[in-house]
C-alpha cells in the first residue's frame, strides 16, 4: 500500500482570506509570533500495492488539470508516501 | 428557440432560469450534468447554485462532468452560453473565459441587489441593452472575487472583455469591479450576480417606482432569442 501525496497551494500573491481569519485568531489566542497564516489543500490518493510511475504521472496530469487551478493555485508537491496502514 | 440548462448536483436556480427563459419568450429546454446530450439546443445556460458543495474548488468539479465535453465542443463551434454566478465558475474552470474566482476579500456570503453598468453590448446575452446602462439585479455569493495576474487583467481590458462591472459598491474584492465577462466573439458571458432572479414584477429587487418590481435581468434572456434568430 502507498499512497500518492500531492500539496497545493494558494499562489502567493493572492490574498487568502481563510487564512488571514486563522491568523486573527492566533492574535486573539496570544500568539503573537507569526505574521501570517496560509491554507493549502494535502490531497492523498492512495494505490493497491506499490505506487508505480505511471500512478505518478496519473496523479501529476490529474494535479494539473482539476486538483490545482493555475490561475490562483500552485501544485507544491506530487510524492510518494508509504502507507500507515 | 430552445435554450438549455444544465441541472448538475446542488444547482440551485436551474429552475429559475428554466423559468426565466419561458417568460422572456423562448422554450426551456432541462438539461442532466450526467450525459453527452445537449438535445440540440440553440443556447445554453449554467445555473447558479453550489454544484457538489463547492468541494474542491467551486464549479471544478461539476467542469470535469458528462456533459461539459459536449458544452465545450459547442461552445467552440459558438453556441451561446451564459453562466450564471457557479455557472460563471463552471466557465472559468472549464477553460472558456479566463481568471479565477476566490472567496469574497471580507470573507463573509454576500446577498444584496446591486447596481451593475452594462460594459459591453456586442455579445449574445446582453444585445439588448443599451452600452452603459445601468442595471440592478441580486447578487449572493461567498465566493465571487475574481482575479486573474496583470497581464490577463490587461488582455481583459484590452479587448474590452469586461461584459458587467459593479457600481457603488465592489461587494467581494473583484479585480477591476469585474462582475461579468463574455469571450472573444461575444458567444459565451458569465456573471456572479443572478439575472434570473430580476425577471418579473412582483419577485424582483425594489425600484424607485414598486417594491419587488425591477425587471432589470430579462434583457439578458431575451438577447440570446434575437441574437439566435439572426445567425
Amino acid at each position: 500500500m502507498a499512497i500518492i501525496v500531492v500539496e497545493v497551494m494558494p499562489k502567493r500573491e493572492l490574498l487568502d482570506p481563510a487564512g488571514k481569519a486563522v491568523l486573527g485568531a492566533f492574535h486573539r489566542s496570544g500568539i503573537e509570533g507569526f505574521h501570517e497564516v496560509r491554507i493549502g489543500k494535502r490531497f492523498e490518493l492512495h494505490v493497491d500495492g506499490p505506487a508505480t510511475e505511471s500512478h505518478l504521472a496519473d496523479a501529476r496530469k490529474m494535479a494539473d488539470d482539476l486538483l490545482s487551478n493555475g490561475v490562483i493555485e500552485d501544485v507544491l508537491d506530487v510524492r510518494v508516501e508509504d502507507s500507515p496502514a | 428557440m430552445r435554450v438549455g440548462v444544465v441541472t448538475f448536483p446542488g444547482s440551485l436556480d436551474d429552475r429559475d432560469a428554466l423559468r426565466a427563459v419561458r417568460l422572456a419568450g423562448g422554450t426551456p429546454v432541462p438539461l442532466w450534468h450526467g450525459t453527452h446530450d445537449l438535445e440540440g439546443v440553440d443556447a445554453l445556460i449554467l445555473p447558479g447554485g453550489f454544484s457538489y458543495g463547492d468541494y474542491l474548488r467551486c464549479g471544478a468539479i461539476a467542469a470535469h462532468s458528462s456533459i461539459m465535453s459536449e458544452v465545450v465542443s459547442e461552445a467552440k463551434k459558438g453556441l451561446p452560453i451564459l453562466g450564471i454566478c457557479n455557472g460563471f465558475q463552471i466557465l472559468v474552470e472549464a477553460g472558456l473565459l479566463p481568471g479565477g474566482l476566490v472567496r469574497n476579500d471580507h470573507g463573509d456570503f454576500i446577498c444584496r441587489d446591486q447596481k451593475l453598468r452594462v460594459e459591453n453590448t456586442e455579445t449574445a446575452w446582453t444585445s439588448g441593452y443599451e452600452l452603459h446602462q445601468e442595471i440592478v439585479i441580486p447578487l449572493k455569493n461567498g465566493e465571487g472575487g475574481f482575479i486573474a495576474d496583470d497581464e490577463s487583467l490587461k488582455r481583459i481590458e484590452g479587448e474590452s472583455l469586461v461584459a458587467f462591472r459593479y457600481l457603488e459598491v465592489n461587494p467581494n474584492g473583484s479585480a477591476h469591479d469585474i462582475a461579468g465577462l463574455r469571450n472573444e466573439t461575444g458567444r459565451i458571458v458569465g456573471l456572479m450576480p443572478h439575472p434570473e432572479h430580476a425577471v418579473e414584477a412582483g419577485f424582483g429587487p425594489d425600484t424607485d417606482v414598486a417594491m419587488k418590481s425591477g425587471t432589470d435581468g430579462l434583457a439578458m434572456f431575451q438577447s440570446v432569442l434575437t441574437q439566435v434568430v439572426n445567425a
